[in-house]
């Protein structure tokens, strides 16, 4: 294992240290001390690595990883993942607003709470959140599944597009097109596999689906703007 | 004696207004439709040059040079562009075009030595291999977006808004959403796509400037990052756009292009071209940031006049896209395939319009081949004949601007300047802060 200490290097350092030299390098797990809540650590992964961050990172901490496998032992900014390919995000806190957002692969793991736009505009993610969420996630998200252990706010999966959210607790509002519907065998299925990936243990049987309805795929001009 | 008829049109309620109200009394509907805005603004035509005469020394027009080279990204990149000309090719998406337009668009732009852009809807293979220099747009939508293309790319434009509609996300009618073009969205085939107007990872500046720093973390500082805002507070956009670490800024006007968008957005939201530019100056001077972050202007710079003009006022490049539309033939009566020119007349009337007329790239049945993704109509427009039209159309213009660029006594197009120009409308000068001609008044500015 290799130690990198953000007191002693920059984030770019860092960042220009993983894409650059330890591809091919034979480390396989890293380990980045004193994050302090610094923004883009271990942004734009590109080879399968451990990464542990041992503290709390800022915004965009493994934005658009592919490959990685980054476990945050802290609480994260805005935009974790966002954007990731492929991969894995473990975050060991809580998540600030936009967790995920636009992800077209891999797995996100919040073992606490997500706040506001957990999963927007989601592209094929999955998304595990142990707590939590706040409101209008899964804003027109597209596909991908959104698994959320505790209670979901407002709006949830306004203008949802393909992209299914399994609840287990309360959802406060639905937003826009999103509506509950009947668990198959296959959703039940699914959060069984979900919740073994982030090593969540609950009963899938207490889980409700959310997708989207489809009456916006297309315009409709007497919806009157009351969607 | 027979009754005479006065046929006296009225000034609010004119035919187009009639119309409108009849469509939408009929329907229930808005319009949506595609290019820019129709109704008259100040514009580039307002402006002339005060050429050399005693007290300027112009150049020989065909001996003497003048270069045209620009330079985009000194700021932070690590590797900025290098143009051969200050004329760039604005963005366009995969899906409003086809492939063969945006194969088209790579091959020219490369042949001229300019960059092309991507657009809302990713990067297509066919772009990527004909461009030498590839700009890659990130859109709030984010569809197509991802981190194998964005270190393919040759610069990133972080869309923020779009001159024919700040403020409006964008969209994609179903009938141009195709197997190809959803698959690179991630959406359901056939769908009407909206696109996001907001970013789903940052809201404020403050957000903004740690966005523009992720990308460039992923990208290891080496490509520069334009910021491209649509023409409203543009003095304060700017000035914000520079704070987040913008190395260009792009800023399109009004009567920038669309490829599906609401008239009542085309027609009524933003400020003319001529106003965002001078605004855009005024704060990277008044930033001291004049140099050292660049300007691209678009909206309506359709000549060689046009470029030489916003480059006086103190642009660094401009970007087109309706104009390169045209180029390709975009309202033309007739298109060319197997080297043969086909009337098109027949299929503008279906779609109810006429060539010089046509903004139906919404439907996308565009009749020469441009605005489409139907397997037909994406044959009217092969890439060897469009490339050839648009490098024609770029060389032009060049040669357009160099000619104005040594009439004002210039060798390099950049050194082009305020005082060489002089306003024929006082809303020009006004907007601009341009001297109506003849005179030293800059409306709201000079006595």
């Amino acid at each position: 294992m290799e130690s990198l200490d953000l007191h002693k290097i920059s984030v770019r350092e860092l960042n220009q240290y993983l894409h650059k030299e330890l591809p091919g390098k034979g480390v396989d797990k890293i380990e980045i001390l004193n994050p302090d809540g610094a923004h883009n650590i271990a942004a734009g992964m590109d080879c399968p690595v451990d990464i542990d961050i041992r503290g709390h990172g800022g915004y965009y901490i493994g934005g658009m990883n592919k490959h990685a496998n980054i476990t945050v032992h802290g609480n994260v900014g805005w935009g974790v993942a966002e954007n990731m390919m492929s991969g894995f995000v473990r975050v060991k806190g809580f998540a600030s607003e936009s967790a995920g957002a636009t992800g077209h692969g891999g797995t996100l793991i919040i073992e606490g709470d997500a706040s506001l736009r957990c999963g927007i505009s989601m592209k094929g993610i999955d998304i595990i959140v142990g707590g939590n969420i706040g409101n209008f996630s899964a804003f027109m998200a597209q596909a991908g599944r959104l698994v959320v252990c505790g209670n979901a706010g407002d709006g949830l999966g306004d203008s949802l597009y393909e992209a299914v959210i399994y609840v287990r607790g309360k959802i406060k509002s639905l937003g826009a097109d999103a509506r509950e519907e009947p668990m198959t065998d296959a959703d039940y299925e699914a959060v069984k596999e979900l919740l073994d990936r982030a090593g969540f243990k609950h009963d899938p049987n207490e889980f409700k689906r959310v997708a989207s309805a489809k009456s916006l795929y297309n315009w409709n001009a007497d919806a009157n703007q009351e969607y | 004696m027979s009754k005479r008829i006065v046929l006296e049109e009225s000034a609010g309620y004119n035919q187009n207004v009639i119309e409108y109200i009849h469509r939408a009394s009929a329907t229930g509907l808005y319009e949506i439709r595609g290019m820019g805005a129709k109704r008259h603004l100040p514009n580039f035509d307002d402006l002339v040059f005060l050429a050399g005469s005693a007290s300027r020394y112009p150049l020989e027009g065909y001996r003497e040079k003048c270069t045209t080279k620009t330079i985009l990204g000194t700021r932070f990149a690590k590797k900025p562009i290098e143009l051969a000309m200050p004329i760039t090719i604005a963005g366009m998406s995969f899906g409003a075009l086809s492939a063969n337009v945006k194969e088209a668009l790579g091959r020219a732009a490369t042949e001229v030595g300019t960059s092309t852009t991507t657009g809302d809807g990713g990067m297509t293979l066919e772009e990527r291999q004909s461009s030498k220099t590839l700009v890659y747009q990130c859109l709030p939508s984010r569809y197509g977006f991802n981190p194998d293309d964005l270190r393919k790319a040759d610069a990133i434009e972080l869309v923020i808004g779009q001159g024919a509609k700040p403020g409006g996300g964008g969209m994609l009618l179903g009938q141009k959403v195709t197997q190809r073009v959803a698959g690179m969205r991630t959406l359901p085939v056939g769908v009407d796509q909206r696109s996001a107007c907001r970013h789903p990872d940052w809201t404020g500046p403050d957000d903004l400037a740690i966005k523009v720093k992720e990308l460039r973390e992923i990208t290891d500082w080496e490509k520069p990052i334009y910021i491209k805002i649509g023409a409203t507070r543009t003095f304060n956009d700017v000035k914000l756009a520079v704070h987040a670490g913008a190395d260009v800024i792009v800023v399109d006007g009004m009567q920038g292009g669309t490829a599906a968008t609401q008239t009542v957005f085309i027609e009524h939201v933003g400020i003319p071209t001529l106003a965002a530019l001078r605004q855009a100056v005024d704060a990277l001077e008044d930033m001291n940031m004049r140099g050292k972050v660049q300007l691209i202007i678009s909206g309506g710079i359709r000549t060689g006049a046009d470029v030489a003009k916003a480059l006086a006022m103190g642009a660094d490049a401009v970007a087109i896209g309706q104009g390169i539309l045209y180029s390709l033939g975009c309202n033309s009566s007739s298109y060319v395939q197997n080297g043969q020119h086909l009337d098109a007349s027949a299929d503008y009337e279906k779609l109810g319009t006429a060539p010089g007329y046509c903004h139906h790239c919404q439907t996308g049945k565009c009749p020469v081949g441009v605005t489409t993704q139907d397997e037909i109509l994406e044959q009217r427009l092969e890439p060897l004949v469009g490339a050839k039209r648009v490098k024609n159309y770029l060389k032009t213009l060049n040669m357009e601007l160099t000619t104005v660029a040594r009439a004002c006594g210039k060798s390099n197009v950049h050194h082009l300047e305020r005082e060489d120009l002089v306003a024929l409308t006082i809303e020009a000068a006004a907007m601009a802060k341009i001297p109506l001609a003849g005179t030293s008044w800059i409306p709201g500015h000079t006595l």
